[in-house]
């Protein structure tokens, strides 16, 4: 039927198919090398933190603690404490500390850390990263032993359990990420509260009921653009109008409360919950695309009204990709810090976040202020704060996903 | 006259925009009877169907003309809500589309949604007993409905649009998706249903209309792309003496 075959034959063929396996081959290379890259950045994020949460610390004491008590320092009670700490330090100081938490409420543990930290004043003369500390054992023992005579030297984790419950301190020893936490997490709530409903509303109008034209197009454009807009300007955003415009609302002064300005974790969470809304938005507009169109056909085919298709059958199918990327979002706002710095989160609190209206700080901010200061017992805590702010975004994922699944099984 | 017929249009016409899909449609279907919609794609079968229980109030553009009347009552008139008119008018589309409930769930959300007020229980068995399916689901109502066969899940859907007491039943291609075998069994269910239904099925399968059908309706596009009513008649003279050359042709496969 082709008087002209214009195909390679043969040998021909045969080179030609191999030249087309080689260059398969290389793209194949190249999409490997870039998996690889990926890996090893992640693998040298992870080993760069925890090199920083563990090492060797050396330490001296200002004062000796034989000055105070000739108790061996393992032995101290709790009311032994308490008498210490009152005899030596000044009254004002231990009234100011007695209004923070009464005394005779304190652990033994605290009180211990009131002591080191009050009275024989710890004093961290250096520090070392883990790898460091593993390879150089001998070479860092001789340096103390020559440098700080009367220095102890100690194989410490900055990651222990004290740290996560310990509020604020201005000794990296005795600080702890307590209020950063629990700061963190009622940011991620107030935004996920304010953020979802709100989200989802709008993705369902825009999906179900908008009609399509330029009004609804420039809308969805914007809505896309804003996903992209750097979170600073968020930032400005809430403090013009969470924290200045509705101060009497975000600081609870309509509510009574009277000790605060705006300056709140209302405030913080607010822009945190704008801040993901498009993200929200999206994600859930995509979610409702993917419920296919026979379920709603087949719900207006039994005389459905719009309401009825979205809300019985629409929605609960969504809700599954809904979550998800509500989850994506969440971990947004667990991580963000520029907003935060722009919305006037505290950068050394001691108080736990009580009410919406608390003063607060959060985990990025903590981490933030601590790799700041020259000390570097600081930078060995931000490591510690690190590896708490990724295991409470890995927390916090595991259970989105394990709520999504659930529904999921539900269909 | 007014109850002489189930359905009836009057110069109905379906546009998208501005372009005509289905022009001066006049059909005046019987009750109790099988009307099949026939022709070749794209002449506007299933347009003409959806538009008979304001289906397409759904696709952005679409606007009909004309008029359509069910017990005296224009469809398209202003005082008209679609939701109840499609509470009237049941539909069973292509695809057997249950919902992703259970079976029982499936008959009961459209009952419930449209303010049911007599025994559930005995509305479901009914419905699944008139759409030949109790016997083969009656132990395991609870279960996923995605679970049954294509036919089976077809005629669930069948089910739940007789649930809602219609008085029409609109069926697009209901057995295109499903085996020979699944679709003899939606084909007598249709001859059982007739008794207390009308029926309005669009079928691509000519065999299906002929021996199914006591009315057939021949679709065709004309020269602007739009699709009318050019036959519409007893199946049993569309078959065998079509007044229309095209219908003839079509019919005995020389075209189309």
């Amino acid at each position: 039927m082709y008087t002209n075959n214009h195909y390679p034959q043969d040998q021909d063929f045969r080179q030609a198919l191999s030249g087309r396996y080689r260059t398969a081959t290389i793209w194949q290379g190249l999409f490997l090398s870039a998996l690889l890259i990926a890996i090893i950045s992640l693998t040298a994020l992870i080993y760069n933190v925890v090199d920083g949460a563990f090492g060797y610390v050396a330490f001296d004491y200002k004062k000796d603690p034989a000055e105070f008590t000739s108790t061996p320092l393992t032995e101290l009670t709790q009311d032994e404490l308490i008498i210490i700490l009152k005899d030596n330090l000044s009254s004002g100081a231990y009234k100011k500390l007695e209004n923070e938490k009464p005394m005779q409420k304190r652990s033994q543990a605290e009180l211990y850390t009131l002591f080191l930290e009050r009275l024989v004043q710890l004093d961290t003369k250096e520090t070392w990263s883990m790898t460091n500390s593993l390879m150089n054992s001998e070479k860092i023992k001789a340096e103390v032993a020559e440098k700080y005579p009367t220095a102890t030297l100690e194989f410490r984790s900055w990651l222990t359990p004290q740290f996560l419950v310990t509020p604020m301190s201005s000794k990296a020893e005795f600080a702890g990420v307590r209020t950063a936490v629990l700061g963190s997490l009622w940011l991620v709530g107030i935004a996920i509260l304010f953020s979802l409903p709100i989200g989802t509303g709008a993705a369902i109008y825009l999906q179900e009921y908008a009609p399509k034209n330029w009004l609804t197009g420039i809308i969805q454009t914007n809505i896309n653009n804003l996903a992209g807009v750097p979170s600073i300007v968020y930032g400005m955003l809430g403090l013009a109008i969470f924290v200045r415009v509705m101060e009497p609302l975000t600081s609870g002064a309509l509510f009574g409360v009277t000790d605060s300005n705006g300056r709140t974790v209302l405030s913080a969470g607010l822009t945190m919950g704008v801040l993901v809304l498009p993200l929200i938005i999206i994600n859930a507009q995509e979610a409702i695309k993917a419920v296919p169109d026979s379920l709603r056909q087949a719900a207006y085919g039994v005389g459905a009204t719009r309401w009825q298709a979205v809300w019985y059958h629409v929605l609960p199918n969504a809700l599954p990709g809904i979550l998800t990327g509500s989850i994506l979002a969440l971990s947004r706002a667990l991580g963000e810090t520029a907003p935060l710095i722009v919305v006037g989160a505290s950068t050394f609190i001691s108080l736990d976040p009580q009410s919406p209206f608390s003063k607060f700080t959060a985990l990025p901010i903590q981490i933030y202020q601590w790799t700041t200061r020259a000390q570097s017992e600081f930078h060995a805590i931000a490591a510690g704060a690190i590896v708490v702010l990724l295991v409470l975004l890995l927390t916090l994922n595991a259970t989105a996903v394990l709520l999504r699944n659930r529904f999921q099984r539900r269909w | 006259m007014e109850n002489k017929y189930a359905i009836e249009s009057n110069n109905l016409s379906i546009h998208y925009g501005s372009y005509t899909a289905v022009k001066n449609v006049s059909v005046k279907i019987q009750p109790q009877k099988i009307t099949a919609i026939i022709g070749p794609s794209g002449c506007g079968k299933s347009t003409l169907l959806r538009a008979l229980n304001r289906m397409n109030d759904f696709v952005p553009g679409c606007h009909v003309t004309g008029e359509l009347f069910l017990q005296g009552q224009n469809l398209y008139g202003n005082q008209i809500d679609p939701v109840e008119v499609r509470r009237k008018i049941g539909m069973v589309f292509q695809k057997p589309n249950p919902f992703p409930k259970s079976i029982y769930e499936n008959i009961a959300w459209g009952a419930r949604i449209n303010g049911f007020k007599g025994k559930m229980d005995e509305l479901v068995e009914q419905s699944l007993r008139s759409a030949a399916l109790w016997d083969e689901v009656k132990d395991k109502l609870q279960e996923s409905a995605y679970a049954l066969s294509g036919g089976q899940q077809q005629r669930l859907c069948i089910a739940r649009t007789i649930a809602i007491q219609p008085e029409i039943i609109l069926m697009d291609e209901p057995a295109s998706a499903l085996d020979p075998i699944s679709t003899l069994r939606i084909e007598e269910l249709m001859q059982e249903l007739k008794k207390n239904y009308t029926i309005i099925i669009v079928t691509h399968n000519m065999q299906q209309a002929a021996r199914a059908s006591d009315f057939t309706a021949m679709m065709m596009i004309d020269d602007n792309r739009a699709g009318g009513v050019i036959e519409f008649d007893e199946t049993k003279k569309i078959f065998t003496r079509p007044s229309d050359k095209r219908t003839e042709d079509y019919v005995t496969g020389r075209f189309g």
